[in-house]
C-alpha cells in the first residue's frame, strides 16, 4: 500500500495527481473464501479490515450489492459517542471510542475524527437529575462526562434560545465525543482491508445461502447478471437495514426487527458557528453539528411506519425544522441544500446484535437502530473476533440474539419492546 | 405522506392515525408458554413488500384499521376496519 504522508502531498503538488495509486484493488471473485462477509459498508469493511489485521485470516471477501459506502454509511449525521448506561452498551461503545482515537493512524488515512464534545441540554429539574444519573454511571465506567451549568453554556455555546420557547438549564456533556467524515471511514478502512489481501466485491448481490448439513457453506450471489456460487467457512451478516430480509433466506427466521427510515438533512455552507453536537433531547428530539465544510447536519425521529423506501415524508421533515428553530432560531433564514432517507434495523430493545448463530458458519451483525455509525471500528473489531473465535470479544458478549427470550434486553431508553420508539 | 383511506372518514393524512405495527401478530393466551408470547411480543417478519399493518385513527374516527402497505413502495391497496363485527356491520350498511 502506498502510504500517504505529507512529502507525498508535496509530491503530487510538483507532478500532478497521476502519482496516487487506486484507493482498492476491484479483483474477480474467487471460488473459496476463509470468510465472506456479507455488505460494505463501515461495519462490513472493519470486520474485514479486523479479520485480516488482528486475526491474520486474509483470504476474506466483503460482497456489496451497490457501491462501497452507498448504504447508511453514506447517509448518516456522522456523530461519535459513548454515553450509555446499561451494561452491555457502555463497555461495548467505549471500546469503539478507543477505537476511533487512533482510528487515522491506524488506517494511514485520515477519517477526521474530530472530539468536539457532545452536549445533551437540559430543560426541567426532573430530566437534569435523571440525566445526572446516566453521567455518573457512565463516570464509575471510566466513560469521560461532565455538567455544564446555564453559565458555562452560555459561554461555549452563544448561539442556542436559551429563554425561548424552552429555557435551558444547563447540558450534559462528553467530552471525548463528537464527528468523523463518514465517507473517510469507508474508504480507509476499504484501503487497509485491501492492502492486507482482502477482496472486495461490489455491485455483487447476495441472493441465497448454501447450505450443507444445515450448516451454511457459502452464497448464492448475482453479479454483472449471471447468477454463481462463492464457497466459505464462515458468513458474516453486516447488512444493517436489511437484515430481516438476509434472515429469511438463510433460515434464521424472524428477528427481533424492523427495517424503519429515519430521515438526515444539511445546509448550505456557513462561517463556524458551532464546534459541538447539540442534542436537543426531551421536549422534542433533535441533533446538530457544523460539519468541517460548513454545512449544518442535522436529523431527528424516524418517519414511524416499517419502511424499506430510501425516501422521507414531508411531516418529519417539518418536524424536524420545528425543533430546529426552538433550539437554534438563528438558522431560521438559512437554506436546507440536501435531504435523505437510510433504513434501519430498528431492534426490539434499541441496542444491537453481535453474535454467532444458531446455524453453523453464520454469524450476524445487527439492530443497529441510528447509532451504527460511531459503533463502525467497535462493531468491525468485535465481530471479526466473534467470527474467528467462535466466540464473543469482552465487549460484545451481552449483545446476544437470545437476550430477548432470556429477559436481558439492553433496553437503554427504558421505552419497552417498540422498534419505532428506540 | 401517505394517504390512508380510512373507511369511516374517507381518506385522511397518515398524521392523524398512530402507527401499532405489524396486525399479523397474535397474542396467545395468558397462560401460553412463554416461548409463544416471547414471539408474539419480539419477533417479526418485517418484510420488505407487501404488510398487513394497524393504524389506529386517534384524530378522526379512533377506529383501529387494518392497512395493506407496501413498504418498498409504501402504495396502499385497501384498509379495514381491525375489529371483524364492526366490518361486517359497516359492510352491511353500506
Amino acid at each position: 500500500m502506498q502510504r500517504y504522508n505529507v512529502w507525498q502531498v508535496i509530491r503530487a503538488g510538483l507532478k500532478g495527481p497521476g502519482i496516487w495509486d487506486k484507493v482498492w484493488d476491484q479483483p474477480e471473485p474467487k471460488p473459496y473464501y476463509d470468510v465472506i462477509v456479507v455488505g460494505g459498508g463501515g461495519h462490513g469493511l472493519a470486520t474485514a479490515y479486523y479479520l485480516a489485521k488482528v486475526h491474520k485470516i486474509r483470504n476474506v471477501a466483503v460482497i456489496e450489492k451497490g457501491w462501497l459506502g452507498g448504504g447508511n454509511a453514506g447517509r448518516n449525521t456522522t456523530i461519535v459517542r459513548s454515553n450509555y448506561m446499561m451494561p452491555g452498551n457502555t463497555e461495548f461503545y467505549e471500546h469503539s471510542l478507543k477505537l476511533w482515537e487512533t482510528l487515522s493512524h491506524e488506517l494511514n488515512y485520515n477519517v477526521m475524527f474530530s472530539q468536539r464534545a457532545h452536549v445533551n441540554l437540559v430543560f426541567t429539574p426532573g430530566q437534569r437529575d435523571a440525566m445526572a444519573r446516566r453521567y455518573n454511571i457512565m463516570r464509575l465506567n471510566g466513560i469521560d462526562g461532565e455538567y455544564w451549568d446555564r453559565d458555562e453554556l452560555m459561554k461555549r455555546i452563544p448561539h442556542l434560545a436559551y429563554d425561548g420557547r424552552y429555557p435551558i438549564l444547563g447540558a450534559y456533556v462528553q467530552p471525548r465525543a463528537g464527528t468523523a467524515r463518514h465517507d473517510a471511514v469507508n474508504w480507509g478502512f476499504a484501503r487497509a482491508a485491501s492492502a492486507l489481501g482482502v477482496d472486495i466485491l461490489q455491485g455483487t448481490e447476495v441472493t441465497g445461502f448454501v447450505k450443507k448439513a444445515g450448516a451454511v457453506v457459502g452464497v448464492e450471489v448475482r453479479r454483472g447478471g449471471e447468477s454463481r456460487e462463492i464457497m466459505a467457512e464462515k458468513v458474516g451478516l453486516a447488512v444493517a437495514g436489511h437484515t430481516s430480509v438476509l434472515a429469511h433466506k438463510a433460515g434464521l427466521g424472524r428477528l427481533p426487527i424492523e427495517t424503519h427510515k429515519l430521515q438526515a438533512f444539511v445546509s448550505e455552507a456557513l462561517k463556524p458557528i458551532l464546534d459541538t453536537v447539540v442534542v436537543f433531547g426531551g421536549p422534542g428530539h433533535f441533533y446538530i453539528s457544523q460539519s468541517d465544510k460548513g454545512s449544518m447536519v442535522f436529523g431527528g425521529d424516524l418517519d414511524g411506519y416499517c419502511s424499506y423506501a430510501q425516501k422521507g415524508n414531508l411531516p418529519i421533515y417539518e418536524d424536524v425544522m420545528a425543533n430546529c428553530l426552538a433550539i437554534m432560531p438563528c438558522l431560521g433564514r438559512v437554506r436546507v441544500l440536501r435531504q435523505w432517507a437510510g433504513v434501519m434495523d430498528m431492534s426490539m430493545d434499541g441496542s444491537p446484535i453481535i453474535t454467532k448463530t444458531d446455524i453453523p458458519g453464520l454469524y450476524l451483525n445487527a439492530g443497529w437502530c441510528y447509532g451504527g455509525f460511531k459503533a463502525t471500528p467497535g462493531s468491525g473489531h468485535v465481530f471479526a473476533h466473534t467470527i474467528a473465535k467462535d466466540e464473543p470479544h469482552e465487549a460484545n458478549r451481552r449483545l446476544t440474539l437470545d437476550r430477548y427470550a432470556r429477559g436481558y434486553q439492553i433496553d437503554e431508553s427504558g421505552h419497552g419492546p417498540w422498534a419505532k420508539v428506540h | 405522506m401517505l394517504r390512508i383511506p380510512c373507511p369511516v372518514c374517507g381518506p385522511r393524512d397518515h398524521t392523524e392515525f398512530v402507527y401499532e405495527g405489524d396486525a399479523t401478530v397474535a397474542y396467545p393466551a395468558l397462560d401460553a408458554p412463554e416461548q409463544e408470547w416471547f414471539e408474539a411480543v419480539f419477533l417479526r417478519e418485517n418484510p420488505r413488500g407487501p404488510h398487513s399493518e394497524i393504524w389506529h385513527h386517534t384524530q378522526g374516527c379512533r377506529a383501529l384499521l387494518i392497512v395493506e402497505r407496501d413498504t418498498l413502495t409504501h402504495e396502499i391497496s385497501g384498509a379495514r376496519l381491525a375489529h371483524p363485527g364492526m366490518a361486517a356491520a359497516l359492510e352491511e350498511d353500506a
